[in-house]
């Protein structure tokens, strides 16, 4: 026997994942700086270089709470041929989606336009972004798909690039995220959501960005791990303001995935919300129905992170209250909190549910045969 | 239990790390200033390839703010989630009472007393002067 | 219905300041006449509009005047009905949301003296919470000491949306101090308003407000465990009151596995999240965030792993449930017994058990 020995390991070897999978929340990267600028004006490059993004917090190159790895993602992610983690299709073929069987990947990618504060700039890396999924990843490998980004606080200029890519089967949802200049279901938002309803795409909300406001109701927190477990705050507020402000009474086909920003808080959050409905539903007569079952019919959501309790019963009994029919399995590749699929679910689920959470209710909800 | 002889010392200076398949099993050996460890590249927790993590310190705090750094580069941070593993022992720092990772013994031993598998065979063979780098599994 | 015990402690009573103008004689000359030549209005909080249905059960509402400005109300609708031993007064008045740290104290000062007076002298059953003016440190911990000195405070109050996070290490004098007085910090629903009500900004609706209560508790506890408030100060309990709690395993779930992995960032952090709150947090009952349905409720309280953390509450004006129907259905008498007895005693250290008569 010869013991070779390596600089790496090895790549990964199939996990065991027999039947395909979907990934929902896969995110590319841009392997130089200037990835971009084939796909934006000319006047942006130098306004790029001079000014930066400009976006709503005060770091110019880089995140406010430092990551737990760097660029937020496994360390194990480079790709050989250098570039961030996630910035190569070719090894995130082979490191993610050639193992694991992923047949379906939702890419939503983060670093873009959205949170920054000139509108015009926002749009246009948006638009560029778009362009360049199309053309790095998903015209490359028909497994993956891509969210349309748009400028979030501009709802017309959001719109307009929505209508743009309707119908273009290299998108599966728009892409927003949870911190914005305000909760996500105050009118400036509206025209985004009445373009995606007419275009027939899910509105994913990921956990992250920035809005100008501070991330707790109580200012700045010190640590990244508040941040971290601060999204999942952000997000269920931000899904009050949707239900509470009658964004699924207006738009009644409209579907939202909450993407990466936990599922456990739902029961809960969802029972608080009928309750105080109950008492204060004068307050908000645009609501026809208990938030409860606006939530349970218009929202979806992504497994990453997992709920880890040290009982699997505690995580079937949440998944229960929630519906089986309403998780999408993610992996959160390239990130450092990733999920390993073939690590996620314990045992004890019957093969109809588990075909649901890994890949069923994905095709159906994105549409894919 | 079988001993397998994988590298000559001098492949494997002070702050470095190879990796290797035995029996199918991933393995990890470190060099850290002079002293040699092995560790199954495999964390309990999700089965990343845990030994591509950074080597850091142990902070540890008796007070909040003051922070003591201790053990430094003999602990493994998982490149995944982030967990925590003393090279030594396979202890883990973040949830100790719930995981350890494998630790496998590794030795330096003199080149005339080691097991003679098929490749120690062939390396002693070259380099009977020099020590060599052995795995106990 | 499951019926309460006689001999409870009620952690969470609003007796309410019928107006600003009734702290005056609490007050020197100078803020009286601040008071009066300024012209200043009542100071009531957006987090509780005075006719919201949440500010007030139906059947609780006075004919005239703010809800729980009765003691008589008090008496015959909270601490009668319920066989109360003791109940904790937990005042609302809007005095944290002034911005001046000045008027803020004597605020704060001139409500801790009209508790004592309007409510505490009045009904022997009745405890009290000293509300602190939290912009001011060295005035917060003044307050407490000048406090502390009457036994029937049993707890400091702050409010869950203030400033700055709780945990952050401005606040531990505080901290400080009412541990070294056996207090424990009671951290109360309602939001100075001195930031956005919630973490992603202003919502439209008072009902979004009341929601991102829940939202709020769960960033401070954040706070509060992994800024090491407990490593430094291992006896100090706190108490969410008016909180929520169906909330808490799952935020703890997802706290305990991002601790896991970056447990580096905050080492004095050097237990679960879960056993922290096992030692050092507390939540009243009310409101109860859960479907009537016992399974469900009994399932949450297998979730939270512990019979020990909730505290009997009515919250008392608030409305949260009808009738007598103060303790959520389905829960075991030796449960029962402990959320209204043996939990709050083992909380506040200044409660000696006290047999009543049913």
């Amino acid at each position: 026997m010869n013991i070779q020995l390596r600089d790496r390991p090895e790549a990964s070897a199939s996990t065991g994942i027999k039947t395909g999978i979907a990934d929902c929340d896969i995110h590319p990267a841009r392997a130089t700086k200037d990835e971009l600028y084939p796909y934006l004006a000319k006047r942006w490059h130098a306004h790029l270089e001079t000014f930066g993004v400009h976006p709503y917090q005060g770091m110019m190159g880089g995140p406010p709470y430092p990551k737990a790895q760097p660029n937020a993602s496994r360390r194990d992610a480079y790709p050989p041929e250098g570039g961030k983690q996630g910035s190569s299709l070719s090894f995130m073929q082979k490191q993610l989606l050639d193992p694991n069987n992923v047949v379906l990947g939702v890419l939503n990618p983060l670093d873009t336009g959205q949170g920054i504060r000139n509108q015009d700039l926002a749009g246009a890396i948006c638009s560029a972004i778009n362009d360049w999924q199309i053309e790095k990843w998903t015209s490359k490998d028909s497994r993956l798909k891509g969210s349309i980004v748009v400028a979030n606080e501009d709802g017309v200029s959001a719109a307009a690039e929505i209508r743009k890519r309707a119908g273009d089967k290299n998108f599966v949802q728009v892409l927003l995220l949870s911190r914005n200049v305000e909760p996500l279901g105050q009118r400036r938002y509206w025209p985004i959501y009445e373009a995606a309803q007419e275009a027939g795409l899910p509105v994913g909300v990921h956990a992250f960005g920035f809005g100008g406001n501070p991330i707790t109701a109580s200012g700045w927190p010190s640590y990244y791990i508040e941040e971290m477990v601060g999204h999942s705050q952000c997000q269920q507020t931000a899904l009050a303001s949707l239900v509470l402000e009658g964004v699924f009474a207006r738009f009644p086909s409209l579907k939202m995935v909450m993407v990466e920003a936990g599922f456990g808080w739902a029961p809960s959050l969802a029972w608080r919300l009928d309750k105080v409905f109950d008492r204060l539903h004068a307050e908000v007569p645009h609501l026809t129905r208990k938030p409860s079952e606006y939530i349970r019919d218009h929202i979806w959501w992504t497994t990453q992170p997992m709920e880890d309790p040290e009982s699997r019963d505690h995580l079937f009994q949440t998944i229960e209250w929630i519906g089986w029919d309403k998780l999408l399995f993610a992996t959160d590749y390239p990130h450092w909190d990733y999920d390993e699929p073939s690590r996620v679910l314990p045992a004890g689920v019957s093969d109809a549910n588990r075909q649901a959470f890994y890949l069923d209710n994905a095709k159906k909800l994105y549409g894919i045969s | 239990m079988a001993r397998h002889v994988i590298a000559p010392v001098d492949e494997l200076p002070p702050g470095t790390r190879k990796f290797l398949e035995i029996d199918g099993r991933p393995i990890a050996v470190f060099n850290v200033k002079g002293e040699f460890f092995g560790l199954l590249n495999r964390c309990p927790h999700q089965g990343a390839a845990l030994c591509e993590g950074p080597l850091i310190g142990l902070a540890s705090s008796s007070d909040p703010g003051e922070i003591e750094y201790t053990k430094l580069g003999e602990i493994i941070r998982c490149p995944w989630h982030g967990w925590e593993f003393d090279i030594r022992t396979g202890q883990s720092y973040c949830d100790p009472r719930r995981f350890r990772v494998k630790a496998y013994p590794v030795n330096v031993e003199p080149g005339t007393n080691v097991v003679k598998g098929p490749y120690v065979a062939e390396t002693i063979a070259v380099s009977v002067e020099s020590d060599y780098v052995v795995v106990d599994l | 219905m499951t019926s309460p015990i006689a001999g409870g402690v009620d952690c969470d009573l609003h007796p309410a300041v019928p107006h600003l103008t009734s702290l005056l004689p609490y007050m020197n000359d100078y803020w009286r006449d601040q008071v009066t030549t300024r012209g200043m209005t009542d100071l009531i909080s957006q987090s509780y509009p005075l006719n919201s249905p949440i500010s007030s059960r139906p059947d609780w509402r006075p004919a005239q005047g703010k809800p729980g400005s009765d003691i008589a109300d008090m008496q015959r609708q909270a601490l009668d009905t319920f066989g109360t031993a003791y109940g904790i007064c937990n005042p609302l008045y809007g005095v944290q949301m002034v911005f001046s740290e000045d008027m803020a104290d004597a605020f704060c000062r001139a409500l801790n003296d009209w508790l004592v007076k309007e409510w505490l002298d009045k009904d022997d059953r009745l405890r009290g919470s000293i509300v602190i003016p939290v912009q001011s440190i060295a005035k917060a911990v003044a307050e407490i000491e000048r406090c502390a000195a009457d036994k029937r405070f049993v707890q400091v109050l702050m409010l869950v949306m203030g400033d700055m996070p709780l945990g952050k290490r401005h606040y531990w004098p505080i901290y400080a101090a009412a541990e070294r007085h056996g207090l424990p910090i009671g951290i109360h629903a309602g939001s100075a308003y001195h930031n956005p009500p919630t973490s992603v900004g202003w919502g439209s609706y008072h009902i979004e407000d009341y929601v991102a209560q829940a939202q709020a508790f769960q960033t401070q506890l954040t706070s509060l465990i992994v800024e090491g408030v407990f490593a430094r100060h291992p006896n100090l309990k706190m108490v969410m009151l008016e909180s929520g709690f169906t909330w808490l395993p799952p935020f703890l779930w997802r706290l305990h596995k991002f601790w896991r992995g970056v447990r580096m960032e905050t080492p004095w952090v050097d237990r679960a999240p879960l056993e922290i709150v096992r030692s050092n947090i507390r939540f009243s009952l009310q409101p109860v965030d859960a479907p009537p349905e016992p399974d469900t409720l009994n399932r949450l309280f297998d979730h939270m792993q512990s019979d020990e953390l909730i505290l009997f509450s009515t919250d008392y004006p608030h409305w949260q449930f009808d009738g007598d129907d103060v303790l959520p259905k389905g829960l075991s008498p030796d449960l029962v017994r402990k959320i209204m007895i043996d939990n709050p005693l083992a909380t506040y250290g200044r409660l000696k058990v006290r047999e009543t008569t049913p």
